[in-house]
């Protein structure tokens, strides 16, 4: 009984070129599926089998983007609902990185404010929008600040996570070498606790678009959740369509910032390869 | 005088009510260089905790008395305790100011140049510990608690790193605890082996031959013997081989 676990002839530059080819795959093949999809829909809509009442079609979708955007309403929502989100996720973001820190390294603020976090935690923050409302009306504001609310737990527990999970024996490491408590934190508790920060910003940006869909729909002059309120009372199904679209490639979008700066943080990590210093 | 004197007295040391050392007395002189052998689970590990402050005896007093200053130590782990994010000269660096210069060359010493800027995730095992041995060298402490630093490397590779310990210490001597289940290695570098077993010191023996030492010194075979001895009636609960 033989078993073969490997047979490599010769080295060759064959592995190579595969590697290569798997890279490109790795590459294409995502988009093949949402593709096919816009080819299957547009033949659907095209053959009359699907109604363009009630699905529009791929193109009347790209027609109602391009006339948007020749009158400048879909940059301009676009820019304000991306503005938005950028300012909400970084105050929430921010805040939520901060109390993490300061609740993971300091036992007094932990007894002082994690209970109380917590608590505030268990509200869902989209049934403050009725609150929000009356107290600020529909300015800017509100949607600010769901949208900080909704980003700031998620980093805030993956933080404070972060900190309490670090490997004891790498903090005491740090200590008999003579680490002041500064530069432990800069070296050793950071640095250790970075893969779990930032799942917990990936997901708070997600939260964040969430938030701001909700908040636009409901009250807004502008902003892609405005569009999307103005195409309902139109009865503009092809641009309800078409925000829904932008709202994918928005996440999309942030999800691969967040990854990249993942890669790059992490580069030391086995699971993210790449190996060795630049 | 170079280095820390050490003094424990009646130290005893319990995990959850298992005792693990129980009042032991031992006066190290600076400068002395002290092996420490011992089967596993004796408390070796321990023991080079408690002289270097990161964990408190369950009972007793420790000292460490130098010239002037605040005693420094280092404490090379048992395990190597890199940190993965950072580099190889990164983790040599560690706890030092500029110094990279000096950190090149004792990674050349312990036979990693090339590998400075990889992250601990691509080195050997041996390669790792190299890395931690390194990392431990560079620092001047006046005691040196060394807890198997060579145990995953192979006979030559362990060989040089003895020399180049011997060479280090020749040129700044200090006080060094080493751990080691090497009897022979204990004999080769030390100038006192103390064998710890059933939580205290067994054997504790002083010599002061000259260095460098051989192998092949008929003296060190004798010792060798005595320390084997030593050891094995320490394991005698060990399964019986039919
Ligand atoms: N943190 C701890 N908690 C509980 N028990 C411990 C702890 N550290 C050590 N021990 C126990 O103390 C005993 C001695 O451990 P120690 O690590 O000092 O052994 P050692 O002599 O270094 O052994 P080895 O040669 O295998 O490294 C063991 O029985 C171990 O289980
Ligand atoms: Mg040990």
């Amino acid at each position: 009984m033989v078993t073969v676990v490997a047979d490599v002839p010769r080295e060759s530059d064959a592995s190579a070129s595969r590697a290569q080819a798997v890279q490109w795959r790795s590459l294409l093949l995502p988009w093949l599926p949402p593709l096919g999809l816009l080819a299957v829909w547009q033949w659907l809509s095209a053959t009359g089998i699907v109604s363009t009442a009630i699905v529009p079609a791929p193109l009347d979708i790209w027609n109602a983007a391009r006339q948007l955007a020749e009158r400048g309403e879909l940059q301009h929502d676009i820019l304000v609902s991306l503005r938005r989100v950028a300012i909400g996720f970084s105050i929430g973001a921010a805040s939520g990185l901060l109390l993490g820190l300061v609740v993971g390294l300091f036992v007094v603020a932990r007894d002082l404010l994690d209970r109380s976090l917590q608590m505030v935690r268990t509200i869902p923050h989209l049934a403050l929008v009725p609150l929000m409302i009356l107290w600020f009306g529909i300015g800017e504001e509100p949607r600010l600040i769901l949208v900080a609310m909704g980003s700031l737990f998620p980093v805030y527990i993956n933080t404070v996570g972060g900190i309490r999970n670090v490997d004891p024996r790498l903090i005491e490491l740090g200590r008999s070498y003579g680490l002041g408590r500064a530069e432990l934190v800069w070296s050793i508790i950071l640095p250790a606790a970075l893969q779990p920060i930032l799942v917990g910003i990936r997901y708070a940006l997600g939260v964040a678009w969430l938030t701001l869909v909700v908040g636009e729909t409901i009250a807004s002059r502008d902003g892609v959740g405005y569009l999307v309120q103005n195409a309902r009372e139109l009865l503009r199904i092809d641009i309800i369509m078409l925000a829904i679209i932008l709202y994918a490639i928005a996440g999309w979008l942030s999800d691969l910032v967040t990854r990249l700066i993942e890669q790059r943080l992490l580069r030391w990590h086995p699971n993210y390869a790449d190996r060795g210093a630049p | 005088m170079n280095g820390a004197e050490v003094s424990l007295r009646s130290v005893s040391k319990s995990f959850a009510g298992r005792s693990v050392l129980r009042k032991v007395d031992l006066d190290i002189a600076a400068g002395q260089f002290v092996s420490i052998i011992g089967p596993s689970g004796a408390g070796k590990s321990t023991l080079l905790r408690l002289v270097a402050g990161l964990d408190a005896p369950s009972v007793g007093r420790i000292e460490l008395r130098t010239t002037g200053h605040r005693a420094d130590v280092r404490l090379m782990f048992q395990e190597d305790r890199l940190l993965p994010w950072r580099t190889v000269l990164g983790n040599v660096r560690l706890g030092l100011k500029g110094r990279d210069r000096e950190a090149r060359d004792i990674l050349r010493a312990v036979g990693l140049q090339g590998r400075e800027t990889e992250f601990p995730v691509a080195l050997s095992g041996g390669q790792r510990q190299r890395v931690a041995l390194a990392r431990a060298l560079i620092h001047e402490p006046d005691l040196l608690l060394l807890d198997e630093p060579f145990g995953a490397l192979d006979a030559i590779t362990r060989a040089a790193m003895q020399l180049l310990l011997e060479q280090l210490l020749a040129a700044r001597p200090r006080t060094v605890l080493l751990v080691t289940h090497d009897v022979e290695e204990a004999l080769l570098l030390s100038d006192r082996v103390l064998l710890v077993k059933d939580g205290g010191v067994a054997r504790d023996l002083v010599f002061d031959r000259q260095r460098p030492r051989h192998r092949g010194d008929p003296a060190l075979a004798a010792l060798k013997e005595e320390l084997l001895d030593g050891l094995l009636t320490a394991e005698g609960n060990l399964p019986a081989v039919a």
